[in-house]
C-alpha cells in the first residue's frame, strides 16, 4: 500500500514530513485566494444578483461575478450581487478570487475603494457607519470634526456617497459578509441606502452580500495532494500514494460516506487533516486505514463518548429513565421516579449492583444533569424539591443501546435490564 | 481654443476708472470703466459697459463669454465687492449633449449663442472677468466663418434659451452690432440695456416695444443722476412697479394660460411649452427670484426688498405693454375691493411695495377688509386682483412719474440682489454647464434641492465653507462609455437611469400637480397621501411632479416655494425629522428637541409683527406635505386618529403596473435602441406584472437578459439582440425558487432527514417535531433502505446546517434533542425537490 523508504533515509524524510505537513495544514486552514485551491474553476458558486442564477453553468458564475465588478470599475455601473450558499462551500474565497482578479487589472486597481463589512463584527448599523468611514479614509476629509450621533453619521456618509455621479467618481464596492446579519439591524437602514445608491445615478457602488442561506453545488472531491516539493523523490513518492490511495476502493468508501453527509469543503479539510496528524516519521505515507479511523472520529457520536465514560450506577440511572420513557411515553420524569425505577431493580438483582443509598443516587443523578444528558423542563428554583423537579433524558435509545455495547466491564444483568425493563420477571 | 490664463494664475488687480454714478441711499455705486492690471505685466486693460469681456469658469480654455451691462460696488457686506451686471453667451459646448442635436447644423469653432435664459444668474463678481473679446453678430443670412485666425473673436448668430435655437431678432442684432459706441454714449442706453438683459427672453416685437418705452424713460431718469433719491422718492419708485404687478397678476389669472398649459405640458416635459408662449408669464430677473434671499443682512433697505420680493416675484410675472393694460382696463367693469391678501399676511405694512395704497383712504378700508380674510383663494378672486388693478392704474394716472420711476426700478432691484448672492437660496441654478444639464432628473433635483443654499456657480465669491462635505475621491481614470448597444441598453435600463418621461402615470401626474398647485396658489396647506407596492413609480412621480412646479415657479406660473425631500428609511429615528427639515429649511444644525423648537416658532409664529423673520416664514408657512408610503390602509392601521383626521382626504393609491404599462416604460427607455425583440420585451412585461407590476424588477430582468444576450454573444457571432430565449432565460433566473434549488442540492443526508421530517409531519399530523422524534423516524427510514444510519451528532449537524440555510426553522440548539424543527417551505415543494431525483 505506502512505498516504504530505507531507513538510512528516515531523517531526511522526517524534515520532508515535517514541511508535508505544513504544507498540507496551510492548505486546509487558511482559504488563501492565492493558492492553487482544488477545483477553483469547477466548484465556483451561483452568484445570485438578487434573484438567482439556475446552477449548472458554475464556470460561469465567477464569470459573470467578475464581469459584473468589473462593469462597476469601468463603466461605474452600480450593481448589486447576493451570493448565496452555505458555510463552506465557496462564497468568501469566490469573492476574494474574484476581487484580486480585478485588481490585477491595471486601469481597475486604483480605481475602486473596497469596503468589507462582516456582520458578526458590524454588529449594528452605528458601528458599520463607522467602519464604512474608517475604510473609505473618509476620517482624513473631515479632520477633527468629532463624529456625533448616529443620524450625523449617517448623513454624513450619505452625503459623501451621493455627493458623486457615475461619471467622476471612483466606484466603490461594498463586501458584506454574514449578510443576512445587517438584515437584523433595526429598520435596515443601512441596507435600503446602499441599495437606494446603488439604484440612483450616484457614486457608482456595487454591494456584495455574502450568506449562507443557501445551497447551491455538487462538490466533486478531489483529493490531489502537493505538487511543488524540495525533495523531488520524497514528492513523487508522494503523489504515487496519493494516486493509490484515491483509486482505493475503502478510500472511495469513506469519501463517498463524508460526501452524502455533507458537501461542505471544510468538513473534507477536517478529515483530511485528522489523517494527516498520522502521517509520522514511522508511519510516512497516508493509508486508506488512517482515512477510515478519521471519518470514524469525525462522525463520532458525542453522547455516545460521554456514556463511555459513566460510572454503573449512572449508566443504570440512564437505564430506569429509558424505561421510564418507554412507559410514561417520553413524559417528563423527576429523580423520584428513577430511584423507584432502580431500586426495583437492584432488589430483584441485589447482587450485581451493589445498593447505593440514596445521597449517592442523588449525586451521580446531579452529575447526570451537569453532563447535559438529562434537562430539567423548568428553570430550577430553588424552593422547589430537587427530588421531584421533572426532567428530560436527552438521550435516544438507539444511543443507549449502542453505548452498552462498547461499554467496558458492563455487568450482564445490567445489559439485560437494558435491553428490557421486565427481564427481571 | 487659446489659453486664457486665470486669475488663479496671474494675480490681477481691479480698479474703478471713473466717478460712481449713483448715490447712496441705493446702496451702490455704479462705474462705466474698469481697469485690470495684471501683475508683472505693464498693460492694462480697460473694460467698458457694453464690451464683451470673458469670465472666467470651469474650463480654462473657454471661459464664459458675456456682455457687460453694468459695473457697480456692492458695500453691503463689509468688504466692499465689485460686482457686475452681464447678459451672458454660452458657447456650443456650454449646451447641453443631449440638446445640441437641436442646432441642425455643425457649431462653427467660434460661435457662440446668446444666451436667452432669464433664469440664469447675471451678477457676478467683477474680478472673476479675465479680459476682453470680439463678439461680432451675424445675420440670419451669413455664415459662420471658420478657421479664422484671431481666436479672440466670436461669432453670434442664434440665441439659445435651453429649448431650441432661434435666430437673433433684430433688434438685437442691430445692439450687439454696436456695443462700443452705445457704451460710450453712456448712461443713456445702459438703464435700457441693463433692462434688456433681465427679459431677454421676450419676443422680438414686445422687445421692441417695451425697449423704446424703457430707453425713453431712461434718458428721463438719468438727466439727475446725481440727484439724491429721498425715502419718498423710493416709495413712488416701487408704487411704480405696482401697476405692472397688478396687471400681470390679472393677465395670469385671467388668462391663466400655465394652467392649461401644464396639462399639455406632462408630455413634453423636457421641453414645457412655456416659453414659446407669449412670455407673458415668463420674464422675471433673476435677481428678483429669491423670497428670503437676505435674510442675514441687517440693513434696512434689503429688508425691505427682501420682504417685499416674494410678492415681487408675482409682480414681475409680466410686462405687458402699457397699451395692452389700458384694453384691460377698457374691458373689465372692475367693482373696488382691495386685494388684501398679500398685505394681509405682511404686518409690517410699509416697507410693502404696494403699501402706497395705503395713502388712499378708501384702500386702507379694503385692507382691513382683506386683513379680516387672510387666506382668500387667488382663483376665486380673479376679479379681486382686477380691482386691484384698477387701483393701481388709477394711482398710475395720478402720479407724475411713473414711467421715470418704473425705470428706475431695475436699478433698485440690482442692488437688492448684489447684497444677497450668497444667500441665495433661489431656485435651482438655472442650467448653464453642460455638465449638470445632461444629469438626469432625479439628480439634478436633488442636487438643488439637498443643498438648498448652494451658491451659483456663477458667482465666484469665495464661499465659506459651514461644514466641509465629504466626497468620495474621483476616479483616476474616466469612466468608460458604453460601446456596444447591449451596453447602451444596460445603462438605459439601470435603476437609476431616470427616463425623460414617466409613461403611464400620467393620470396620477396631473392629480398630483394640481393638488400641489392649488394649494401653491391658494396660500393653504394640505397634505396628501399617496400609496402604492413598490416599484409603482410614486417617488418618481412626485419628483417630476416637484420638478415641473419648480420650472413653474421659475417662469413665476405658480408662486415660488420651497421644497424639502425627507426620507424615513433615511432617517436613523424619528426625531431627526426635525433636525433634517430644519437644516434643509435654514442649514442651521440643531439637536433634534431644539430642532422641533425652532420649527415650531418659525410655523407657529405667523402674524407677530415684531419679528422680520415673520414675513419670511410666512411664505413658507404654507406647509404642502406629501407622504409617500407603500401600505394602502395605512393612515387607519397604525396612525393615530389625531394624526389621521389632519392628514385630510387627499389619497391617492398606485396600481401597480399592468403589462402593457410595463411594456410601454420599457419601449420608452429603450427608444431608438435596438436591443430588443419586441416579443422579448412583452415576455418580460407579462411576467412581471403577473406576480408583482414592479417597475424595477422587470428593468432589472431586462438588464440580466441583456447580459445574458452578451455572454452567449461572445461564442458564435449572434446578432446583438436580446431575442425572447435570454429575457426568458433572466425571468427564470428571477423566479424560480431558490428553496427548491438548495434541497435538490444538498447532501445525501440532508435529503433524508428532510423526509424524515416529511414522514414525521404525516404520522403526527403537525406541523412541529421535536428533533428526537425526527430523528427515530430517519433511523427507521434508514433502517428500511438497509443504509447505515448516521449517528445523533451528525444528524444534529445536518439539522443544524439546514436551520442556518433557513430551510428548516429551528430553536436555538441548547435544547439539543427537544428542539422543536419546522419546515420553512411548503411540504410539497420538499416532495417535488426530492422526487426530482
Amino acid at each position: 500500500m505506502s512505498s516504504r523508504k530505507s531507513k538510512s533515509n528516515s531523517l531526511i524524510h522526517t524534515e520532508c514530513l515535517s514541511q508535508v505537513q505544513r504544507i498540507l495544514r496551510e492548505r486546509f486552514c487558511h482559504q488563501s485566494p492565492h493558492s492553487n485551491l482544488f477545483g477553483v474553476q469547477v466548484q465556483y458558486k451561483t452568484i445570485q444578483r438578487l434573484g438567482q442564477v439556475p446552477r449548472g453553468r458554475e464556470e460561469r458564475k465567477f464569470l459573470h461575478l467578475s464581469e459584473l465588478l468589473k462593469r462597476t470599475a469601468v463603466h461605474g455601473e452600480s450593481n448589486s450581487v447576493l451570493i448565496i450558499g452555505p458555510r463552506g462551500s465557496g462564497k468568501t474565497m469566490l469573492i476574494n478570487h474574484a476581487l484580486k482578479e480585478l485588481m490585477e487589472i491595471e486601469e481597475v486597481s486604483e480605481n475602486v475603494l473596497q469596503v468589507h463589512l462582516n456582520g458578526l463584527l458590524q454588529i449594528n448599523d452605528k458601528i458599520a457607519l463607522k467602519e464604512i468611514t474608517r475604510q473609505l479614509n473618509l476620517e482624513n476629509v473631515v479632520g477633527d470634526k468629532v463624529f456625533g450621533s448616529f443620524a450625523e453619521n449617517l448623513s454624513f456618509l450619505l452625503e459623501a456617497l451621493k455627493k458623486g455621479d457615475r461619471i467622476s467618481s471612483c466606484p466603490v464596492i461594498f463586501i458584506l459578509d454574514e449578510f443576512d446579519l445587517f438584515a437584523y439591524h433595526k429598520n435596515q437602514t443601512l441596507l435600503y441606502n446602499l441599495f437606494d445608491i446603488s439604484q440612483s445615478a450616484q457614486t457608482p457602488i456595487a454591494v456584495i452580500g455574502l450568506t449562507c442561506r443557501l445551497y447551491v453545488k455538487i462538490f466533486k472531491e478531489q483529493l490531489s495532494l502537493p505538487a511543488e516539493f524540495p525533495d523531488k523523490v520524497f514528492a513523487e513518492k508522494w503523489n504515487e500514494n496519493v494516486q493509490y490511495l484515491s483509486e482505493d476502493r475503502s478510500v472511495q468508501e469513506v469519501l463517498q460516506k463524508h460526501f452524502n453527509i455533507s458537501k461542505n469543503l471544510r468538513s473534507l479539510h477536517m478529515l483530511l487533516m485528522l489523517a494527516l496528524n498520522r502521517v509520522t516519521a514511522s508511519h510516512p505515507c497516508m493509508t486508506a486505514v488512517d482515512l477510515m479511523e478519521a471519518s470514524q472520529l469525525c462522525s463520532m457520536d458525542s453522547k455516545a463518548n460521554i456514556v463511555h465514560g459513566l460510572s454503573v450506577l449512572e449508566i443504570c440511572l440512564i437505564i430506569a429513565m429509558k424505561h421510564l420513557n418507554d412507559i410514561y411515553e417520553e413524559e417528563p420524569f423527576n429523580f423520584q421516579m428513577v430511584y423507584n425505577e432502580f431500586q426495583k431493580f437492584v432488589q430483584r438483582k441485589a447482587h450485581s449492583v451493589y445498593n447505593f443509598e440514596k445521597p449517592v443516587v442523588m449525586k451521580a443523578f446531579e452529575h447526570l444533569q451537569q453532563l447535559e444528558l438529562i434537562k430539567p423542563m423548568e428553570r430550577t428554583s430553588g424552593n422547589s424539591q430537587r427530588e421531584y423537579q421533572l426532567m428530560k433524558l436527552l438521550l435516544d435509545n438507539t444511543q443507549i443501546m449502542n453505548a452498552l455495547q462498547k461499554y467496558p466491564n458492563c455487568p450482564t444483568d445490567v445489559r439485560q435490564w437494558a435491553t428490557s425493563s421486565l427481564s427481571w420477571l | 481654443m487659446a489659453h486664457y490664463p486665470t486669475r488663479l494664475k496671474t494675480r490681477k488687480t481691479y480698479s474703478w476708472v471713473g466717478r460712481p454714478l449713483l448715490d447712496r441711499k441705493l446702496h451702490y455705486q455704479t462705474y462705466r470703466e474698469m481697469c485690470v492690471k495684471t501683475e508683472g505685466c505693464s498693460t492694462e486693460i480697460h473694460i467698458q459697459i457694453g464690451q464683451f469681456v470673458l469670465i472666467e469658469g470651469d474650463d480654462d480654455e473657454n471661459p464664459y463669454v458675456a456682455k457687460l451691462l453694468e459695473l457697480f460696488e456692492d458695500d453691503s457686506d463689509p468688504p466692499p465687492k465689485k460686482r457686475a451686471r452681464v447678459q451672458w453667451f454660452v458657447r456650443f459646448c456650454e449646451v447641453p449633449a443631449c440638446k445640441q442635436h437641436l442646432l441642425g447644423r455643425k457649431p462653427g469653432a467660434q460661435e457662440i449663442f446668446w444666451y436667452d435664459y432669464p433664469a440664469c444668474d447675471s451678477n457676478i463678481n467683477a474680478e472673476t472677468i479675465i479680459g476682453l473679446v470680439r463678439v461680432i453678430p451675424l445675420a440670419p443670412k451669413d455664415v459662420v466663418p471658420t478657421n479664422l485666425k484671431n481666436e479672440k473673436t466670436l461669432f453670434v448668430k442664434l440665441s439659445w434659451n435651453e429649448k431650441k435655437f432661434r435666430p437673433l431678432s433684430s433688434k438685437l442684432f442691430a445692439e450687439l452690432n454696436k456695443p462700443q459706441e452705445r457704451a460710450a454714449k453712456c448712461q443713456k442706453p445702459m438703464g435700457a440695456k441693463s433692462k434688456s438683459a433681465e427679459t431677454p427672453s421676450w419676443t422680438p416685437e414686445e422687445h421692441v416695444a417695451k425697449r423704446i418705452e424703457s430707453r425713453h424713460s431712461a434718458c428721463k431718469s438719468r438727466q439727475t443722476p446725481t440727484h439724491p433719491l429721498t425715502p419718498r422718492a423710493r416709495k413712488r419708485l416701487e408704487l411704480g412697479s405696482n401697476p405692472q404687478m397688478s396687471q400681470q397678476t390679472s393677465c395670469a389669472s385671467l388668462d391663466s394660460p400655465g394652467r392649461i398649459k401644464r396639462k399639455v405640458a406632462f408630455s413634453e416635459i423636457t421641453s414645457p411649452s412655456k416659453r414659446s408662449q407669449p412670455d407673458k408669464l415668463q420674464t422675471l430677473s433673476p435677481a428678483l427670484k429669491a423670497p428670503e434671499k437676505t435674510r442675514e443682512t441687517e440693513l434696512s433697505y434689503t429688508e425691505n426688498d427682501k420682504k417685499a420680493s416674494p410678492e415681487r416675484c408675482v409682480i414681475l410675472r409680466t410686462r405687458i405693454p402699457a397699451s395692452k393694460t389700458i384694453d384691460i382696463r377698457e374691458e373689465r367693469t372692475l367693482t373696488p375691493i382691495s386685494g388684501g391678501q398679500r398685505s394681509s399676511v405682511v404686518p409690517s405694512v410699509i416697507l410693502k411695495p404696494e403699501n402706497i395704497k395705503k395713502r388712499d383712504a378708501k384702500e386702507v378700508e379694503a385692507q382691513n377688509e382683506a386683513t379680516s380674510t387672510p387666506h382668500r383663494i387667488r382663483r376665486k378672486s380673479s376679479v379681486l386682483t382686477m380691482n386691484r388693478i384698477r387701483q393701481q392704474l388709477q394711482f398710475l394716472g395720478n402720479s407724475k412719474s411713473d414711467q421715470e420711476e418704473k425705470e428706475i426700478l431695475p436699478a433698485a432691484e440690482i442692488s437688492d440682489s448684489s447684497s444677497d448672492e450668497e444667500e441665495a437660496s433661489t431656485p435651482p441654478r438655472p442650467r448653464r454647464t453642460p455638465r449638470t444639464v445632461s444629469r438626469n432628473l432625479q439628480s439634478s433635483l436633488k442636487s438643488s434641492l439637498h443643498t438648498p443654499t448652494k451658491v451659483p456657480k456663477k458667482s465666484l465669491k469665495p464661499r465659506t465653507p459651514r461644514c466641509a462635505t465629504p466626497q468620495i475621491r474621483s476616479r483616476s481614470l474616466a469612466a468608460q462609455e458604453p460601446a456596444s448597444v447591449l451596453e447602451k441598453a444596460r445603462l438605459r435600463l439601470h435603476v437609476s437611469a431616470v427616463p425623460e418621461s414617466l409613461p403611464c402615470r400620467e393620470q396620477e401626474f396631473q392629480d398630483i400637480y394640481n393638488f400641489v398647485e392649488s394649494k401653491l396658489l391658494d396660500h393653504t396647506g394640505g397634505c396628501m397621501y399617496i400609496s402604492g407596492v413598490p416599484g409603482t413609480g410614486k417617488t418618481a412621480t412626485v419628483h417630476e411632479v416637484i420638478r415641473c412646479l419648480q420650472q413653474a415657479a421659475q417662469a413665476n406660473d405658480v408662486p415660488p416655494f420651497q421644497y424639502i425631500e425627507v426620507n424615513g428609511m433615511k432617517l436613523t429615528e424619528p426625531h431627526q425629522v426635525y433636525v433634517q427639515i430644519l437644516q434643509k429649511l435654514t442649514g442651521q444644525k440643531a439637536t433634534a428637541n431644539h430642532a422641533a423648537e425652532l420649527l415650531a416658532k418659525r410655523f407657529c409664529t405667523r402674524g407677530s409683527p415684531q419679528e422680520t423673520t415673520v414675513l419670511l416664514v410666512d411664505e413658507e408657512a404654507r406647509l404642502v406635505v406629501l407622504t409617500i408610503a407603500n401600505t394602502m390602509d395605512l393612515p387607519e392601521r397604525i396612525m393615530m386618529n389625531r394624526v389621521s383626521s389632519r392628514l385630510g382626504l387627499t389619497r391617492m393609491s398606485f396600481q401597480p403596473y399592468t403589462y402593457s404599462q410595463l411594456q410601454q416604460i420599457l419601449r420608452s427607455r429603450l427608444k431608438h435602441l435596438k436591443a430588443f425583440e419586441d416579443d422579448a420585451i412583452q415576455l418580460v412585461a407579462r411576467k412581471v406584472a403577473a406576480l408583482s407590476g414592479d417597475a424595477r424588477r422587470c428593468l432589472d430582468i431586462c438588464r440580466r437578459a441583456t447580459e445574458i444576450c452578451e455572454f452567449s454573444q461572445q461564442k458564435p457571432d449572434s446578432p446583438g439582440l436580446v431575442t425572447i430565449a435570454h429575457s426568458m432565460e433572466a425571468v427564470d433566473e428571477m423566479f424560480s425558487s431558490s428553496y427548491i434549488m438548495a434541497i435538490k442540492n444538498s447532501s445525501v443526508l440532508e435529503q433524508s432527514f428532510l423526509r424524515a421530517i416529511l414522514a414525521e409531519f404525516r404520522r403526527s399530523g403537525l406541523e412541529e417535531a421535536t428533533f428526537q422524534q425526527i430523528y427515530s423516524q430517519h433511523v427507521a427510514l434508514c433502517r428500511m433502505e438497509g443504509l447505515p444510519y448516521p449517528t445523533m451528532s451528525e444528524t444534529m449537524a445536518v439539522c443544524s446546517r439546514l436551520g442556518s440555510c433557513r430551510l428548516l426553522l429551528v430553536e436555538p440548539s441548547r435544547n439539543d434533542m427537544l428542539l422543536r424543527v419546522r419546515l420553512n417551505v411548503s411540504q410539497d415543494d420538499v416532495l417535488y425537490a426530492l422526487k426530482e431525483e
